[in-house]
């Protein structure tokens, strides 16, 4: 049975929320099921499940007993302080390490049924330091799981072309290029092409944004975000940043000392902490996480709607979260317009009743 | 003669061992590459090994290339085969050692992500582990190349030809120009070699398995080529030191006096003897009192037709000394004509091989010779006699002092151990030492370097040689010979006892007449 530390006090939770459930079962969330109520863990198979892993160096338990789910589409975050785990645990999931105890089911079969290659040919891996062949160019390090795979050559140049093309580097000017003539952020553009290249399933990324510097990074994790290619794509994402995981993950794992300390949407670690860990954790930079994960359409109920002066209010999205519409440069002047998926305004408010709302909607959840 | 005119006069044999040197390099590199990459490789994926693997291969670099050439004597005698097995494994070391840790070195964010993306294990070797580890991987075949060519020089002295040749005949004759005609061409080489692996070095991460390939290829192909030959080859073989090699009173002579012909092989002296016990020659050119013709049971050819110039020893002594203390010409008589070359074989062999201190085994002889020796030395230096730095030399300077201390009221000292002739005959004209056995062959030969006429006339009378050396170093140096001891330290032929007795053997002659039938 996989325990995590506190769940016992916590039995199963039902949390509702707005037109979603989710479902926590001894500490696993299973997964945001919009609109469906009620189902069940057997119904879905996970693309990733993670039993009881444990992994022990001689001395030190690197992981200790960790289960997760991690269902199709889905991008879960690794998070935690240094040392805590994250990096033994991804890389238990492509055979990288072999765990001391402990299974992974990768749609539902073993991962220890097949040759590790193969399992590693289907699941794109971006790592810690980038780690491209300084040898070869960026055409040829994008090409290697291609290759390897046997694809055709012309189906690989079109191929490279475009993830290039993707990831924002144009063609024409980089694919020729060796990683020694990249900037950092560039060639970590080009380790998750490389990840991407031959379309995997699953992918693995271990601090893909680790080495740039703030602008950058966020310029990229946006970029991330709007990629298509990864929007169907099953996802593991190791980081020590807090935004970056709130931003980029449906669920956070949050871990210390190689145990899960809570498994949850950014929502619930930030407003439903299971412990002190959790929330000191977070505390550093709670209030913006708070706003963070918060979007305008769970404060719908408590909004008022003040100013009929159509037309001068900036419109912004149900999904648009608190903090980014509050660091809006047009924010505050002219009021804050709502509007629905299809751009027709429902309501226009203020800063103030924007705040007022948020504490109003805080308060009801964490009664 | 300059070097240039030796030089192209003798521009055949420098090109044949040139040959025969880069046959020998370009074989154990290529073995010491595919062995040493394989090794470096294998410990990367069981690193535990390393420290022990890659600190064995280099104990057997600290192993002085004569005595790992002697090593491998008994287990693969003389010939290529054991200089290519003494090149490869100086050759490993730097290769093993920079292969693993040029792996090593690799990132590891590199291989992980090799390994990541599923590449199988020879994979990442081929495509990313030594494509990188190349820059390092080369610095060590590039030393291992340079040393080679270096460490194949002594390969002459295991009858396996090359550069060596030239160079150590040129340094026992002492003929610069012959040193040179092998050392230049084997810097050259080494600079070539060099030059060429960095231009390999360039194109290796495009053709890195067609490079390896051939390196296998050149290993099997030229392994079976030389194996084949030496494994079925059972004539009769010659093995000659270089000096005798290039001596006018050593090979070159011995074949125009007896009209004999031999096939033979280039061999150190400090190894021959044990080459003819291992059954790897059949014949060598020894010295008719070494120890090992006993250790060894080997027996000496006799020289019937008195080819061999004599060398009988005697006491050397300046003219003032002898002067001073005429009693001694008297006392040291008394050893007059008293060893024989069985005698002297016998005694070298005590020290030798017995391992008996040399002044127990001079009073024992002196003993048995009814002479007296319980008066010991005490160190007061009236006289002193000086030595030439092998066990005959101590074994005559101490018998030498025994007799001047037992026999005059004369104090000895001794100074033994002079490197060579020269220094020692140098140290006695200068008066640093008084005495020293000499050689008359030495002295007609190396000291005076007598007129070829005179050689010729006298060379095969021993009584006429004395007489023209003491008569000869009297007048230039004022130095003079004493009484022989009697026996003559030569050159001689000599073979296995029980091939001789089998084939019934005695003499040069018979052994000519052997080898015509
Ligand atoms: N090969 C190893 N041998 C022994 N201990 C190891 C080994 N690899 C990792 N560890 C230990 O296991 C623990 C977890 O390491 P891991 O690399 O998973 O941390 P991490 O969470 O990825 O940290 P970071 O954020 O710094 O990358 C650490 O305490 C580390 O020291
Ligand atoms: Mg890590």
């Amino acid at each position: 049975m996989p325990i995590i530390k506190n769940s016992a006090t916590y039995g199963i939770h039902k949390v509702i929320m707005k037109n979603s459930f989710v479902i926590i079962a001894h500490g696993t969330a299973i997964k945001e099921y919009n609109g469906v109520v009620g189902n069940s863990q057997n119904s879905q198979m996970a693309m990733i499940e993670a039993i009881n892993l444990t992994k022990k160096y001689e001395g030190v338990t690197a992981v200790d007993h960790v289960s997760f789910q991690i269902a199709e589409g889905e991008t879960l975050g690794l998070i935690g302080t240094s040392g805590c785990g994250k990096t033994t645990t991804l890389k238990m999931l492509n055979r990288l390490l072999e765990p001391s105890s402990g299974r992974i089911l990768v749609q539902g079969k073993d991962i220890r049924k097949d040759k590790p290659e193969r399992l590693r040919q289907g699941i794109g891996y971006v790592i810690q330091n980038g780690g491209l062949f300084p040898h070869y160019t960026v055409a040829e390090n994008i090409a290697v799981v291609p290759r390897l795979l046997k694809w055709k050559e012309k189906r690989i140049s079109g191929s490279t072309d475009k993830l290039l093309e993707m990831v924002g580097l144009p063609p024409s000017e980089f694919s020729q290029r060796y990683p020694q003539e990249l900037s950092g952020g560039q060639q970590q553009r080009v380790g998750l092409a490389r990840a991407l290249a031959a379309d995997p399933p699953i992918v693995l990324l271990d601090e893909p944004f680790g080495a740039l510097d703030q602008i950058t990074r966020g310029q990229i994790q946006q970029e991330f975000k709007q990629l298509e290619s990864l929007l169907k794509k099953t996802m593991v994402l190791v980081t020590h940043d807090v935004f970056e995981a709130v931003t980029l993950c449906d669920r956070i794992c949050l871990m210390n000392q190689g145990r899960i300390e809570q498994i949850g949407t950014p929502k619930e670690l930030i407003f439903q902490p299971h412990n002190d860990f959790v929330r000191d954790f977070f505390s550093s930079n709670l209030f913006q996480l708070e706003l963070h994960v918060t979007c305008l359409g769970d404060l719908i109920p408590w909004l008022e709607n003040l100013s009929p002066r159509e037309g001068c209010a900036t419109l912004f999205k149900v999904k648009e979260n608190l903090l980014s519409i509050l660091q809006h440069k047009n924010m505050g002047q002219n009021g804050i317009g709502i509007g629905d998926r299809h751009g027709h305004r429902i309501l226009t408010t203020n800063c103030e009743n924007l705040l007022s709302a948020f504490y109003q909607y805080k308060k009801s959840i964490l009664n | 003669m300059s070097f240039w005119e030796f030089f192209t006069s003798n521009i055949r044999e420098i090109f044949d061992q040139t040959l025969q040197h880069i046959g020998l390099t370009v074989i154990s590199l290529a073995i010491a590459v595919t062995v040493g990459v394989l090794v470096g490789v294998v410990l990367t994926r069981y690193p535990r090994f390393s420290t022990q693997v890659i600190g064995t291969v280099g104990v057997i670099q600290t192993i002085p290339s004569v005595a790992l050439l002697g090593f491998l004597l008994p287990l693969l005698g003389i010939g290529v085969t054991p200089a290519i097995i003494a090149l490869f494994l100086y050759a490993l070391l730097p290769i093993v050692r920079n292969t693993y840790t040029g792996i090593e070195e690799v990132d590891g964010s590199i291989k992980e992500a090799a390994k990541g993306m599923g590449m199988p294990d020879l994979q990442v070797l081929f495509k990313v582990e030594l494509p990188l580890a190349i820059p390092v991987i080369f610095a060590g075949i590039r030393t291992a190349a340079v040393t080679t060519v270096g460490v194949a020089t002594l390969s002459a002295l295991i009858a396996s030809g090359g550069l060596g040749e030239f160079i150590f005949r040129g340094i026992a004759l002492n003929n610069v120009n012959m040193m040179l005609a092998g050392a230049i061409p084997a810097a050259i080489l080494a600079l070539l070699f060099d030059f060429l692996l960095g231009i390999l070095q360039k194109q290796v991460q495009r053709f890195l398995k067609p490079i390896l390939i051939g390196a296998a290829i050149i290993v099997t192909v030229s392994v079976s080529w030389w194996l084949g030959p030496q494994i079925f080859n059972n004539s009769f073989i010659a093995g000659f030191p270089s000096e005798f090699m290039g001596r006018a009173d050593g090979y070159p002579g011995l074949q125009s006096h007896y009209n004999l012909s031999l096939d033979s092989v280039q061999l150190n002296p400090a190894l021959m003897y044990d080459a003819l016990k291992e059954k790897k020659v059949d014949v060598i050119s020894g010295y008719s009192t070494d120890g090992r013709i006993k250790a060894y049971d080997l027996a000496v050819l006799e020289d019937d037709l008195h080819f061999f110039p004599p060398y009988y020893p005697a006491p050397l002594i300046r003219g003032e000394v002898l002067k001073e203390y005429p009693e001694l010409e008297g006392v040291l008589g008394k050893l007059g004509g008293k060893i024989s070359d069985e005698t002297m074989t016998q005694l070298n062999y005590q020290v030798d091989y017995l391992n008996k201190p040399t002044i127990e085994v001079v009073k024992e002889f002196l003993t048995e010779l009814g002479l007296e020796t319980s008066i010991e030395r005490t160190g007061g230096s009236d006289i002193v006699i000086g030595s030439k730095g092998f066990t005959e030399q101590y074994l005559l300077a101490e018998m030498l002092g025994v007799v001047i201390e037992n026999y005059t009221n004369l104090d000895v000292d001794l100074k033994t151990g002079l490197g060579g002739t020269k220094i020692a005959f140098n140290a006695l004209v200068q008066g640093e030492i008084d005495m020293y056995p000499e050689y008359t062959g030495t002295g007609l030969f190396v000291i005076l370097r007598a007129p070829e006429e005179v050689q010729k006339a006298i060379i095969q009378d021993k009584e006429e040689v004395f007489a023209y050396v003491k008569e000869q170093f009297k007048e230039l140096y004022d130095l003079e010979w004493l009484e022989p001891f009697g026996f003559n330290n030569t050159y001689a032929m000599m073979m296995r006892r029980e091939d001789t007795e089998k084939l019934n053997i005695r003499s040069i002659s018979d052994l000519k007449a052997y080898l015509s039938q």
